[in-house]
């Protein structure tokens, strides 16, 4: 472990960390050091915000550096007031897809529409972990969890294309089964002026797998490998054939106007110089 | 604060304005460099207020989509070290209560203004009401300490919320303002004062790298290690050692933990509480009051002293925490106690508390949405002559 290059990004007090066997989280929090690293981002500024669930402990408390760990659903509306009170440090949220697209999806999109420079990393596992495997707005259709024993008859959100539309300058989803992809795409997200959301489709065999006859993280992965479509190829197939399919890649790209870079300039507008 | 900006902006003299305003120019006056909020009536005016003039002292205005996204951008604002506010009314005031447990839990100033209206639910959206006065002790859940305070008048607004951001920076703990749609929208003649005559106090932050490592202990009120400064600063709401460190499994960890945030309040009790009392030296019959009630109370009790009858008046400034040993003491010397405010009977359960059973406790209760009159206030005073 002490060969490990990313530990020295960890507090090292607080671990081992609490995921279970096999948990995506530990490839998020690995590919988020690695970003960070390579893009030689000093941790002091860097501020880790993150909501409740077991996603949310991939930031908070193991990675060394200001870490706000919030209440659930919430984090991206804290980040908001650090944001506009620190716009030159980095302002990341790491959780999950309950806390960020269900509980506290308003702010997802409110964020996204007011194109706030804050780089969001939505783990999305399919499944309110935390609690013991209950579904979740973003659980597939059919699919078995706790609350649904008879089969989800809900249809899961799209977030990756609902935060483009909202407003997003940043919008790519993978699997954990694309790490390379996943380290461009974070790297891109936290240099990205501008909001900007990476959605990982990340593996949970205890909550999630072990229902739906995905017994290990090896299941889990091989199946996102399978069902995974490019969105190049997404776009020439039908709805019906897209049914049930993970579409990876990134959803938009592009220059729009950030928030506090706004309100500064109203700031240095009508500031009133008194000397 | 640079005092040579608000001097400009604001000249000293007397104005002509809303309670709502003056929470705002009070707040700008605090320092207060961030809001966040949501439109609700009979606080929208603190809102617009502050969206006009924060900027031209260099602060920032947030419409946040809701008050949950509100105050969770205040304490996010807070932690970068700017003093932050956010005002709403009854169901906004309701949808914050989970994040003003985390302000207390996390040891982070702001500052919640609560502009009280009918209720329940939307009730009479558009009147006053004072029926908010256990919400803000007891709305957010578990074991908690709280301070609210109450102004009586326009005046008052601008001065309460001064108060408000001094205990909040001084106590690290978020403080509760409740207004009220009556004086909220009143207008009056107020004061404003030279800055040179606020006092403005500022949080504590850790003077080297050693403070910062407990920031949730070693003092009854730790330093503030503030984002941004490198100090890598952990915060939870979940139950934490001094360092921040959750730890939710050692029985005395959280015992600790929380009996501090009750005792950081309750040792500074006598510094915290205020009030206002008249003619209570030689009282027999005492009138307690708060908030837009106290005017027709005094009224009351002035008209009741001009005809011989020994009335006193006591007027709550902070109501969290109650001035239990002042009202206790007080108690023994009188025969009655009248206690006039806008709702069912709240401050009177908290009165009751601290009187013997040999004292009448009468309220004057009233709702919707007109306020009490002095006569009201009169007449239950002759009740008891
Ligand atoms: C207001 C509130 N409601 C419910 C909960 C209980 N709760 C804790 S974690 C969680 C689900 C988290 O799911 P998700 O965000 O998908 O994260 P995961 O655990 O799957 O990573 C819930 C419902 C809570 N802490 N607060």
């Amino acid at each position: 472990m002490s060969k490990y290059r990313m530990l020295k990004y960890l507090r090292q007090e607080v671990l081992p960390t609490t995921m279970c066997l096999g948990c995506g989280g530990g490839t998020v929090l690995n590919i988020f050091a690695n970003a960070v690293d390579e893009l030689g981002i000093d941790p002091k500024d860097l501020v880790m915000v993150s909501g409740i669930g077991c996603s949310a402990w991939i930031p908070s408390p193991y990675f060394k550096a200001d870490t706000l760990h919030t209440t659930h659903g919430r984090p991206i509306a804290f980040a908001t007031g650090i944001k506009v009170g620190l716009p030159d440090k980095y302002v990341v949220v790491i959780s999950g897809d309950g806390d960020l697209a269900g509980i506290g999806g308003n702010h997802l999109l409110h964020a996204a529409r007011r194109n706030i420079d804050i780089a969001v990393i939505l783990v999305n596992n399919f499944i309110h972990g935390m609690t013991g495997g209950q579904v979740a707005p973003t659980t597939p259709f059919g699919a078995k969890t706790t609350t649904t024993p008879y089969g989800n008859i809900e249809h899961p959100l799209n977030i990756s294309e609902t935060v483009a539309a909202a407003g997003a300058s940043y919008v790519a989803r993978w699997t954990t089964a694309n790490p390379f992809m996943l380290l461009k795409s974070i790297k891109k997200a936290l240099t990205k002026k501008g909001f900007a959301l990476v959605e990982v489709i990340s593996q949970c065999p205890v909550q999630f797998g072990q229902r739906n006859k995905l017994r290990s993280a090896p299941d889990m992965l091989r199946w996102f490998l399978k069902n995974s479509v490019p969105l190049k190829k997404a776009m020439k197939m039908s709805p019906e054939e897209l049914e049930g399919k993970i579409v990876i890649g990134e959803f938009i790209d592009r220059e729009r106007v950030e928030f506090v870079e706004e309100l500064n300039k109203i700031i240095r507008g009508v500031y009133v110089n008194a000397d | 604060m640079n005092r040579s900006v608000l001097r400009k902006l604001y000249p000293k003299g007397n104005y002509f304005m809303q309670g709502d305003e003056a929470i705002a120019y009070g707040a700008i006056f605090a320092g207060c460099k961030f809001y966040a909020g949501y439109p609700i009536t009979p606080a929208s005016e603190i809102a617009e207020t502050m969206a006009r003039e924060l900027p031209k002292v260099g602060g920032y205005y947030v419409q946040m989509e809701d008050e949950i996204g509100s105050i969770a951008a205040i304490i996010g604002a807070s932690w970068t070290g700017l003093k932050s506010m956010t005002a709403t009314s009854g169901p906004g005031f309701s949808l914050m209560q989970e994040n003003i447990g985390y302000a207390i839990m996390t040891e982070t100033p702001i500052v919640v203004v609560d502009v009280q209206r009918s209720g329940p639910s939307t009730g009479q959206a558009t009147k006053g009401a004072q029926g908010d006065f256990f919400q803000a002790r007891w709305g957010t859940h578990g074991d908690h300490p709280a301070i609210a305070i109450s102004p009586s008048s326009v005046e008052e607004c601008f001065w309460t919320t001064i108060d408000a951001f001094n205990l909040s920076e001084k106590f690290r703990m978020p403080i509760i303002i409740l207004a009220d749609g009556i004086i909220g929208h009143m207008r009056e003649q107020i004061r404003i004062p030279d800055p040179e005559e606020v006092e403005v106090i500022e949080r504590r932050l850790p003077q080297n790298e050693e403070e910062a490592k407990l920031p949730f202990g070693g003092d009854l009120i730790p330093p503030m290690p503030i984002f941004g400064r490198g100090y890598f600063t952990h915060v939870t709401g979940s139950t934490h050692k001094e360092t921040g460190m959750r730890d939710v499994y050692t029985p005395s960890v959280h015992d600790k933990l929380v009996r501090r945030l009750h005792e950081k309040i309750e040792k500074h009790k006598k510094e915290i509480v205020k009030w206002e009392e008249k003619f209570t030296d030689d009282a027999e019959i005492l009138v307690v009051s708060w908030g837009v009630s106290a005017k027709p109370s005094l009224c009351a009790v002035l008209r009741a002293r001009s005809e011989g009858i020994k009335a006193g008046f006591f007027r709550l400034k902070t109501v969290h925490p109650f001035p239990s040993e002042r009202i206790s003491k007080l108690s023994k010397k009188v025969r009655a106690i009248i206690v006039p405010e806008m709702n069912l009977g709240q401050l009177i359960i908290e009165v009751q508390r601290f009187v013997n059973d040999d004292v009448r406790l009468i309220g004057v209760n009233k709702i919707g949405g007109v306020p009490i009159t002095s006569e009201e206030v009169y007449n239950a005073i002759k009740e008891v002559v």
